[in-house]
């Protein structure tokens, strides 16, 4: 279970007021999709999550306790781009967190225990389909590619928070969409929370379970810096008890499926789902 | 016609093209030689052919009687010795404090403006502060590379540290790495192609505070070599001499590009 909670945050550098009276509690296993025009400070919010950036006023608790000063593992990120190391193969990057995790000199396993790391980043290599590519570089891979890389390395360490900055944003439409299916489906399989930002209006509806919008509700045209941008609009468009219905259901379905005898379903797969589906 | 930077030359006219400023050096100098010793046979200041052969065979193949060595060889020795610990010890220095002091703020805003400072005082002046501190031997020697070349590296390390981009540096915190696992895991591996570019940017450096330093005193070294024999006006001896010190730097710097290539395919791929 993760909570995120911003409790009246404000974020100013100087004079500048970037974020102001941000309130927001976020339950979990949601999928948060932050819209907002350039410069709005929708970056500023997720890095204030990422612990890369301090509030100025208020508090961020995840879980009812202040959210660390420094970035820890607990949050994984995938940046637009640079959040793979060019310097490993995609196997090395995805083994990166769980050797550093076990192994605090060297940051290197060797022999059973690094067989077990490396079937783990295989498994998950083979979930978001890069096992092919398991021994060449990042720079050897397109940029889909190094984002699923990306999602893999942070996966890996089952964070409570996935961060998404703009992670699409380079992309190519078909690539796009895949990556849409793939960030879907790995949400709903890890149960985890995801804040994403982004300044595609479809995408943040299409994947967002809440939709927040940030932007600046009063301007001062004389001192436009004193007034800061503030969570303008906020829809939840997926409602959290059809989810849960729909998972109720899908769990039964599968209960009723375990249920029904081998015989049966050998003698063909069809008429055993016709079966469960009364 | 096209416009002149629409012309390439086809693989093989480059070999051909990049052979021929050497031959024509090689030509005009015997040409001028010749000239000058049809003249006077024995011109000292622009020698032939036969007499470089024969002074190098003379240094190379047999015994000085004063120092009881093959000359051409040991001064090679005691020069390459003095480049390599000089270099060695600067690489190493620039490496872990580039590395510290531009990866951790307080070390950088202590002392990245002292570096700066410090690596622009000329080390050739105090050459006589080093003579003084470390006595005329080979301590003075190699502490003046490593005066002249570490701060030049240490920049340049730092440089590159502050170069890796910040997502780097958050997206390994958020994987759980200290800052002793960043700098192992992240920062060195990624600084050595650069470290190794600097060290052979820093090569043409080295070799003059060794040539400089042992023009002023040692017992032996290429560069104490050329200035001894200078007074006898033996261009026989100085000119392969510094031909011989171009063709060493040449292949250091070959060397390390392959090492480069070798250990760090990732970078080479980046580039491309």
């Amino acid at each position: 279970m993760t909570q995120i909670i911003f409790d009246d945050v404000w974020k100013e550098y100087g004079e500048h007021i970037v974020l102001e009276r941000i309130n927001l509690t976020l339950d979990d296993h949601e999928f948060l999709a932050v819209i907002g025009p350039s410069g709005a400070g929708k970056t500023t919010f997720l890095r204030m999550l990422l612990s890369q950036e301090a509030p100025t006023r208020g508090r961020i608790l995840i879980d009812g306790e202040p959210i660390a000063p420094e970035p820890t593992a607990d949050r994984g990120v995938v940046f637009q781009r640079y959040s793979v190391f060019p310097h490993r193969t995609v196997l090395g990057n995805v083994m990166m967190g769980p050797q550093w995790a076990a192994s605090p000199l060297l940051g290197r396993l060797f022999g059973a225990r690094r067989r077990a790391v490396e079937e783990r980043a295989m498994a998950l290599l083979t979930r978001v389909g890069l096992a092919e590519h398991a021994e060449k570089y990042p720079a050897q891979l397109s940029g889909g590619m190094q984002q699923r890389l990306a999602l893999a390395q942070a996966l890996i360490m089952k964070p409570k928070v996935l961060l998404l900055d703009e992670p699409f944003g380079a992309l190519d439409p078909g690539t796009r969409k895949q990556m849409h299916e793939l960030v879907s489906e790995l949400w709903e399989e890890n149960a985890m929370t995801i804040v994403m930002v982004t300044h595609d209006l479809p995408e943040a509806f299409l994947l967002g379970t809440r939709v927040i919008a940030v932007e600046r509700p009063r301007k001062d045209p004389q001192a436009p810096e004193r007034f800061g941008a503030t969570i303008v609009s906020d829809y939840e468009t997926k409602c959290r008890i059809v989810r849960d219905s729909r998972r109720f259901e899908a769990d039964r379905a599968q209960a009723r499926l375990a249920l029904v005898p081998d015989s049966l379903l050998s003698a063909g797969g069809t008429s055993a789902a016709a079966l469960v589906k009364d | 016609m096209r416009r002149i930077i629409n012309y390439a030359p086809s693989p093989g006219a480059k070999v051909i093209l990049a052979i021929l400023p050497f031959v024509l050096l090689v030509g005009v100098y015997f040409l001028g030689s010749s000239a000058r010793l049809a003249i006077d046979p024995a011109d000292k200041l622009m020698p032939g052919f036969s007499s470089f052969y024969a002074s190098m065979m003379r240094l190379g193949t047999t015994i000085d009687i004063a120092t009881k060595q093959y000359l051409l060889w040991w001064d090679t020795w005691l020069s390459l010795q003095r480049l390599f610990l000089g270099l060695g010890i600067s690489a190493l220095i620039g490496l872990v404090l580039g590395i510290l002091v531009g990866f951790v703020p307080y070390l950088r805003a202590t002392f990245e403006p002292f570096f700066a400072a410090f690596s622009l005082i000329p080390p050739l002046a105090v050459l006589p502060i080093l003579f003084i501190l470390f006595g005329l031997g080979e301590q003075s020697k190699i502490v003046l590379i490593v005066f002249g070349i570490a701060p030049f590296i240490t920049r340049d390390v730092m440089l590159r540290v502050a170069s890796l981009p910040t997502e780097q540096i958050v997206k390994a915190q958020t994987l759980g790495a200290s800052t002793w696992q960043m700098i192992t895991g992240v920062i060195l591996p990624q600084v050595m192609p650069r470290l190794l570019d600097s060290v052979r940017l820093s090569l043409g450096a080295a070799w003059l505070f060794v040539i400089a330093a042992e023009a002023i005193t040692a017992e032996g070294g290429l560069g104490y070599r050329i200035f001894l024999v200078r007074r006898y006006l033996a261009m026989d001896v100085i000119l392969p001499y510094v031909a011989w010190i171009t063709l060493l730097a040449f292949l250091m710097d070959y060397a390390l590009r392959k090492i480069a290539a070798v250990a760090y395919p990732w970078d080479r791929i980046k580039a491309a």
